[in-house]
């Protein structure tokens, strides 16, 4: 028994014990489900309690409130009260009609409830003491009537000014929104920027668990709208300044995940559309998700291999999302034509979505904004920027180091592979002047002009490739009419050969090898010849002693008949002679003897 | 104090001109300020509109929906109906001259 007892009371122990602290780090969340906020508070608004939206005149805490409301009621199924001071319930219905919202709709399906609250303070005579209880009422009522789990009250502040009895008034939202918090709903108050304190009239001191700011600022001309988490109480956010939209479904803030350096990386390969810039890169390319920066100075080719990298990607049928500050769509499209290569009918196959504004449009911000939308709405599998360089011009330096940072992280979380071009001013260090980016990227490929022997040259050498071999080298590149060639650049004492300087080269190279082997032919016939003429001196000797044999022959055999004949001749004459006897024995030994001679 | 509290006065010859006053008190419960606030408009109208008028006492616990009806925040308000155009004041009308000024009502000679 003793020894059972401690392991059950030490399992009994350690779950509870666990559960608690799990709960106790994480404070229950009510997500708003607007763009990018609950990334931003992790997980959304404080559950049960109230949150202060303040901020001044047109910055957006109306929506943020209706927001609130309606992706609660449509999203999370949780039913909400708006309770506006400023606004009647028509104004607001029509106001949020704008941005897709169907308030009417979910008014009707009991889902949401607005009571516009009004008081005028002319038509109201203070006579003694007084509490806000119909305040109370009114919204315990509206609550009840749902089961709201939201409220939003906009904009408490009239209050202020239509109730004259600062005191009163100040004790009783102190009381309400302790009450609101007691009946555990999550309350989303909005107020006015103050001038000095958060709010005009304090509210900041009686809502204390969340604070959000939200600010419409306008630098050199250009208007943007920023969304800060001032205070969460009992809960990790980001405390920077995130530029939002008001767009056409709502609000989004940007969905910032830069907090962490902890994208997953893919070891896919993907091909860049111009096969020698593949070998370069160790053959297949660069990685799948990697940053890519493609600087060079004007009219060195970065828009035509950006549009055959879009293309190659578009091919694959992968989607392009290609963003271009200084070129319309069209315009890109006639020029790459030109070229061969053939971007509308994967524009009209929905592979390749331009988007093209100028950079003066709107500020940096913004403009990360638009293309954090427009990535989040398209989800390409590559992004080209083209060029960055543009527009960044429109930010200081550390902004738009900012921006880009965001942006490769935002793509790199997606595993977007991004391609940025950069315009580099002739005459620049080119190192120097892309420090602040070129750390960012995973792979930087520079194109360069050389001049010289009256002509303009186009040169590409890959500078750095993060995880991958690389070549060295460096290579001419020549833009025809059908596409983009990389060749060999000759490199020598003299420098980098390009252009005619390097077709001169090889038109030497290939004089030299055609003289040699001209030479070499030149020595075969020669020998040939000679080996014919040992041939034919062989052949006059050869038959000039057959010549000489047969006539021996020839003489040899006379000889023979001869002596037959004399012989004949003389036995002839033995017979008639009548010496038979003796002239047999020497014909016989005649023709012997004549034999042997031969 | 019952939800509704109609009090209804015979004409007075005296003040056969004025109009008919029609007044409606949003309380809630019974709390002190709201038996303060029936108590002393009781004792307005008495005094200075004995005869034609009436009194509407609405408990807003009982009946949240009609505090909308007449924008009512504050508690007590009474709130003039009629004559029109309406008239508010909130508070438990302990100062008669802004309840006056407020309901403009002129003091009786």
């Amino acid at each position: 028994m003793k020894l059972i007892l401690p392991k059950s009371n030490g399992t009994a122990k350690s779950n509870p014990t666990a559960k608690l602290s799990s709960t106790s780090t994480r404070l229950p969340k009510c997500p708003t489900g607007i763009q990018g906020l609950d990334e931003i508070t992790d997980g959304g608004l404080p559950r049960g309690r109230p949150t202060l939206v303040c901020g001044g005149a047109g910055c957006g805490k109306t929506l943020l409130g209706a927001e609130f409301l309606v992706r609660g009621a449509t999203q999370f199924d949780e039913p909400g009260v708006l309770i506006a001071f400023e606004e009647t319930e028509k104004e607001l219905k029509a106001n949020v009609s704008s941005l897709g919202f169907d308030l009417d709709g979910l008014v009707r399906r009991k889902k949401i409830v607005v009571d516009y609250v009004h008081i005028e303070r002319s038509e109201v005579q203070e006579s003694g003491e007084y509490d806000l209880e119909g305040l109370f009422v009114r919204v315990g009522h509206a609550i009840d009537s749902i089961g709201a789990k939201r409220i939003v009250l906009d904009t408490m502040e009239v209050l202020f000014a239509s109730l004259p009895n600062e005191a009163i008034l100040r004790s009783e939202l102190r009381r309400l929104f302790r009450w609101l918090k007691d009946k555990g709903v999550t309350a989303l108050i909005t107020a006015e920027r103050g001038r000095e304190a958060l709010t005009r009239h304090g509210l900041e001191e009686y809502v204390s668990d969340c604070v959000i700011l939200l600010d419409h600022r306008v630098n050199d001309q250009i208007a943007t709208r920023h969304l800060r988490v001032v205070k969460y109480r009992g809960a990790l956010h980001g405390t920077n300044e995130f530029p939002f939209l008001i767009g056409d479904d709502g609000i989004s803030v940007l969905p910032i995940t830069s907090l962490a350096l902890n994208h997953k990386v893919s070891s896919e390969r993907i091909a860049t559309g111009i096969p020698r810039l593949d070998s370069m890169l160790g053959g297949r390319g660069f990685f799948r998700g990697s940053s890519i920066l493609l600087t060079g100075t004007p009219g060195t080719g970065k828009t035509i291999i950006s549009s055959n990298f879009a293309q190659a990607a578009a091919k694959r049928g992968e989607k392009v999302l290609y963003f271009s500050f200084e070129e319309s769509p069209d315009q890109i499209m006639r020029n790459m034509h030109s070229i061969g290569l053939r971007l509308e009918p994967l524009v009209k196959k929905g592979l390749l979505r331009f988007h093209s504004a100028r950079p003066s449009l709107y500020g940096l911000e913004m403009h990360l904004a638009t293309m954090f939308k427009e990535i989040a709405t398209f989800k390409p599998s590559v992004v080209i920027i083209d060029p960055i360089t543009s527009l960044l011009d429109t930010g200081t330096d550390s902004e738009g180091k900012g921006m880009v940072t965001r942006l490769i992280d935002y793509l790199k979380a997606g595993q977007i592979t991004s391609l940025f071009t950069s315009l580099t001013q002739g005459g620049h260090a080119l190192q120097q002047s892309e420090a602040a980016m070129s750390s960012l990227m995973d792979a930087w490929v520079l194109l360069q002009d050389y001049e010289g022997n009256g002509e303009r040259n186009r040169v590409l050498y890959v500078l750095k490739a993060r995880g991958m071999a690389h070549s060295n080298q460096i290579r001419e590149f020549l833009i025809s009419n059908h596409g983009i060639d990389l060749v060999d650049a000759y490199i020598g004492a003299s420098g980098v050969l390009t252009g005619s300087a390097r077709v001169a080269q090889g038109s030497l190279e290939k004089a030299a090898v055609l003289s040699g082997q001209q030479e070499a032919a030149r020595l075969k016939r020669e020998v040939e010849r000679k080996r014919a003429a040992i041939e034919r001196q062989i052949n006059g000797l050869r038959s000039d002693y057959e010549s000489e044999s047969l006539e021996l022959r020839r003489i040899a055999e006379q000889v023979g008949s001869s002596t037959l004949m004399l012989n004949t001749e003389r036995t002839a004459s033995g017979i008639l002679r009548q010496a038979d006897a003796k002239v047999t024995v020497d014909l016989r030994n005649n023709g012997r003897s004549g034999r042997k001679h031969q | 104090m019952k939800t509704k509290t109609v009090k209804r006065r015979a004409l007075a010859p005296s003040r056969s001109k004025t109009p008919f006053w029609q007044l409606r008190l949003y309380v809630m419960d019974q709390t002190i300020k709201s038996q303060t606030a029936l108590a002393n408009l009781k004792q307005i109208c008495e005094t200075h509109l004995k005869g034609c008028y009436r009194i509407t006492v609405i408990n807003v616990s009982k009946h949240p929906q009609l505090a909308k009806g007449d924008q009512i925040l504050a508690i007590p308000t009474v709130v003039r109906k009629l004559p029109s155009p309406v008239r508010t004041v909130i508070g438990t009308l302990a100062d008669t001259a802004r309840v006056l000024v407020g309901l403009d009502l002129r003091p009786a000679a």
